[in-house]
């Protein structure tokens, strides 16, 4: 991961939105860049981490990665922070405040927006976050305007002091176009001037400090009508004027190349005049953002006639197939005909767990122990609510699983009064923001059995360190917290402690049941590595011996998409029942040997494979 | 924009879809072509769909190919390339692994997978070319030469020669050492001399 960017200087490169701002930070001479890892913003803070005279951290939450970043802004120095949509509802505690203090270096903050909820609870606009902190929101179209944007945004952070926020959406991040890089210019920070008037924002200073950003915000519009980033492209056909930022300015000039555009690059506060220019030169004017109709509703405000989202969907992403029909309607014209045929009806192959992941087990057995309501949390876990477990009841927010558990606690009503509570979160997740929901259980006597799965990874967003791995962003060793200790602290009784290993069944599944039976907080910690950080040891492969196979199923049941079924069948029990059979094999090429399929496994039938002499596995048992 | 080529690479996660689709724009790249890669990957990395967009040209303006303008569609799974042939413009070319790659909620009887998806792409009208890229990958001893295979088997089906998508191909391998790159030149070989021969069966 330490190496170096091999890009040479003033070249042209295919580079994803994420790596051109990475490229534009480093060069940009920034001193810090922090993050928590979040699709589709991870990947700018991971290439940041290859380039050498920056200091780059994974902090434990987004707040903390902006609040560093603060810090090293006021210290007169460069500073980047990223974080995916809902990792602002996070930070934005910080950002409310920073916004009166300012900054002294350079500070840019990227916001990736998840437009299309690709790996999302929910899909929201960034936007707004520049018009309620009134601060500058600049909105690149490819990778070239992320990189160019960037290197802008440190300029005018600096010019007016004001953090600046590049808002950025799943179409700019994991596109890749070209991009012409440049060499890295040194930035000399001022150094931290005492400025307590500024910097520490009580209400009496706080409060002297709101007129100036109402001042600098006039400023901002100024420059916005002015600034090279909002320009208009004139056209043949004036039918209908757009007004377009980020990806919908790319669909725009696809779908409708005769037509005038103003694009907005420095979209926030938005240039009313720049919009009035525009409108005067065409029929109509048709506002096309992602998602929400935020510059339409200024516009609109201001008096200006403009068509938005009567027209265009509010959610999910836009694209010339979607425009195309819209204005088509508008204009009365026949529907241009974008497909020749309709998708063909194929099988959802929503995505799995990994084989052999250790959170199998876990969701297994949370399926076989009845009366459970479980409140589950984001990140890999989530996938337990999918087939064949159906082991999870809810999921809101990161770190969400223990409050909500502890609301579902306390507010059971009479059907769910014999009912035991679960709290299922992850390792990282547990330190972004679980641990002061544990910390609240604990104080207001909850009755609640939390499954800690600790995986030593980030694991969902690419196996990324943190402080529970004991290694820091370039794989050096860091201190790693020991988390019953740490759950210790925050008051979780000893004896409501327990670390189990997620592969051994038996184990896992007494504990839940003797522990959601103590009305009491209970820890329960799983402690195996996710299946793809590189500490993980493969074992030796199993495979099904077809004449064992009693058709049952109880492997499948587990979930691991290493086992195939290769025939199906029917079996009418003494009782008169039929139950259906489903005879299966183990793709040997991806089984790492883990051993949950074996367990549940009645007639023994699930061996070690070995392709000389399967008998001699047998004999020899489990010893790899 | 139709001055664009349009090739949409679909599959599993894990597969080295991605992958293949930036050695592709990197090979457009190499002949002077502005292009544009993006992918619906979703949560790809735990065996979910991957559809990888590439568009190449003079100029290239979105980076999302619209359903019914893509020119070439590479599947590297059976059912995958069966999920994305709206996507294909009129005359447009599927050229498909045969494989089979179930998923967990096939195997636990909730969906079926279709019976013979290369007979339903036959249904719609446009050229299909089907080889088995996974057993040609297994018979050069590893699994994951199979994007390399599906490489070779687009190479003779692009608007510039199939030697530039070959160094593009053997640029990623040469830190890995000699063997790694003859390896993977056998793989690209092998995939388009199977979309050949695949081709001359159907004339």
């Amino acid at each position: 991961m330490a190496a170096v960017m091999p890009v040479p200087a003033a070249s042209r490169v295919l580079m994803s939105g994420n790596e051109a701002v990475a490229r534009a930070v480093w060069e940009a001479g920034v001193k810090v860049a922090a993050a928590y890892p979040g699709t589709p913003s991870t990947e700018m803070l991971e290439v940041i981490s290859t380039y050498p005279d920056l200091y780059a951290e994974w902090s434990v939450n987004e707040k903390v990665s902006l609040e560093v970043a603060i810090g090293c802004a006021y210290a007169g120095s460069r500073a980047f922070c990223c974080m995916k949509h809902v990792g602002m509802n996070v930070a934005s505690d910080a950002l409310m405040t920073l916004t009166l203090t300012g900054v002294v270096g350079g500070l840019v903050i990227a916001i990736a927006d998840d437009v299309g909820l690709s790996s999302s609870q929910n899909e929201q606009d960034s936007r707004y976050w520049g018009r309620f902190a009134h601060v500058p929101v600049l909105e690149p179209a490819d990778s070239q305007e992320a990189y160019a944007m960037t290197l802008y945004g440190y300029a005018l952070s600096e010019k007016l002091q004001v953090p600046v926020i590049l808002r950025m959406t799943t179409r700019i991040n994991h596109v890749k176009s070209l991009v012409t890089v440049g060499e890295r210019g040194e930035h000399v920070g001022a150094g931290f001037t005492k400025e307590p008037a500024r910097f520490v924002m009580v209400p009496g200073n706080a409060g002297k400090r709101i007129p100036l950003m109402f001042a600098r915000e006039i400023k901002l519009r100024e420059l916005a009508e002015t600034s090279e980033l909002n320009f208009i492209e004139d056209g043949p056909d004036k039918r209908v004027g757009f007004i377009a930022s980020g990806p919908a300015y790319m669909h725009v000039k696809e779908s409708f190349p005769n037509a005038p555009v103003l694009k907005l690059g420095f979209s926030s506060p938005v240039p009313f005049d720049k919009c009035r220019e525009l409108a005067a030169m065409v029929d109509q004017v048709v506002v096309v953002e992602e998602v929400e109709p935020l510059v339409e509703t200024e516009l609109k405000a201001q008096g200006l006639k403009v068509i938005g989202k009567e027209i265009l969907p509010l959610q999910g992403e836009l694209s010339p197939n979607v425009l195309k029909p819209a204005i088509a309607r508008l204009l009365g014209e026949p529907m241009p005909e974008t497909t020749t045929f309709a998708p063909m009806q194929v099988f959802p192959r929503p995505p799995t767990m990994c084989v052999a992941c250790p959170h199998l087990g876990v969701y297994y057995t949370l399926s076989q122990v009845r009366n459970l309501n479980i409140s589950g949390d984001i990140g890999c876990y989530t996938l337990g609510a999918g087939h064949p477990w159906n082991a999870l009841d809810t999921c809101v927010s990161m770190g969400a699983s223990m409050g909500v558990a502890l609301g579902m606690d306390k507010g059971r009503g009479e059907a769910d009064k014999d009912k035991r509570i679960v709290a299922v979160i992850g390792d990282s997740t547990f330190l972004h923001m679980g641990m002061q929901g544990l910390l609240d259980m604990v104080y207001n006597k909850g009755n609640v059995t939390v499954l800690l799965l600790d995986n030593r990874a980030v694991g969902m967003t690419g196996g990324q360190n943190n402080p529970g791995n004991g290694y820091g962003i370039h794989g050096e060793e860091a201190p790693r917290i020991d988390f019953a200790r740490l759950v210790s602290a925050l008051g979780v009784k000893d004896e409501r402690i327990h670390k189990v290993n997620p592969y051994e069944l038996p184990v896992l599944f007494k504990t839940i049941r003797d522990e959601v039976k103590v009305p009491d907080v209970s820890v329960i910690i799983t402690d195996q590595p996710c299946v793809l950080v590189k500490d993980y040891h493969k074992l030796k492969p199993f495979e099904v011996m077809d004449d064992k196979c009693t058709g049952c199923g109880n492997c499948i049941d587990v979930g691991c998409p290493a086992i195939h079924v290769t025939s199906r069948g029917k079996e009418v029990k003494p009782s008169g029942r039929e139950v259906d059979l489903a005879f299966v094999r183990i793709e040997t090429s991806v089984c790492t040997g883990c051993g949950l399929c074996v367990q549940p496994c009645a007639p023994k039938a699930i061996v070690h494979h070995m392709a000389t002499s399967p008998i001699n596995l047998v004999t020899k048992g489990c010893e790899a | 924009m139709s001055e664009n080529t349009n090739i949409l690479v679909v599959g599993i996660g894990g597969q080295g879809v991605m992958t293949a689709t930036e050695i592709l724009a990197e090979a457009a790249i190499a002949l002077g072509h502005d292009a544009k890669k993006t992918e619906v990957a979703g949560m790809a990395q735990r065996g979910g769909v991957v559809s990888s967009h590439l568009r190449f040209g003079q100029r290239v303006l979105s980076p999302q190919i619209t359903p019914g303008t893509a020119d070439v569609l590479l599947g590297f799974e059976s059912a995958e390339a069966m999920r994305w042939q709206h996507m294909l413009r009129p005359g447009g070319i599927t050229l498909m692994n045969t494989a089979r790659l179930v998923p967990p909620v096939v195997e636990l009887g909730l969906f079926d997978y279709p019976e013979d998806p290369l007979a339903e792409i036959k249904k719609c009208g446009n050229k299909v070319v089907a080889f088995d890229a996974t057993s040609i990958a297994q018979g050069l001893g590893d699994i994951r030469l199979g994007n390399t295979v599906m490489l070779g088997a687009i190479a003779d089906h692009l608007p510039f020669g199939a030697e530039t998508l070959l160094d593009c191909v053997l640029k990623r391998f040469q830190r890995k050492g000699e063997k790694l790159v003859e390896l993977n030149r056998r793989a690209f070989e092998a995939g388009r001399a199977a979309v050949g021969q695949a081709e001359a069966a159907l004339a």
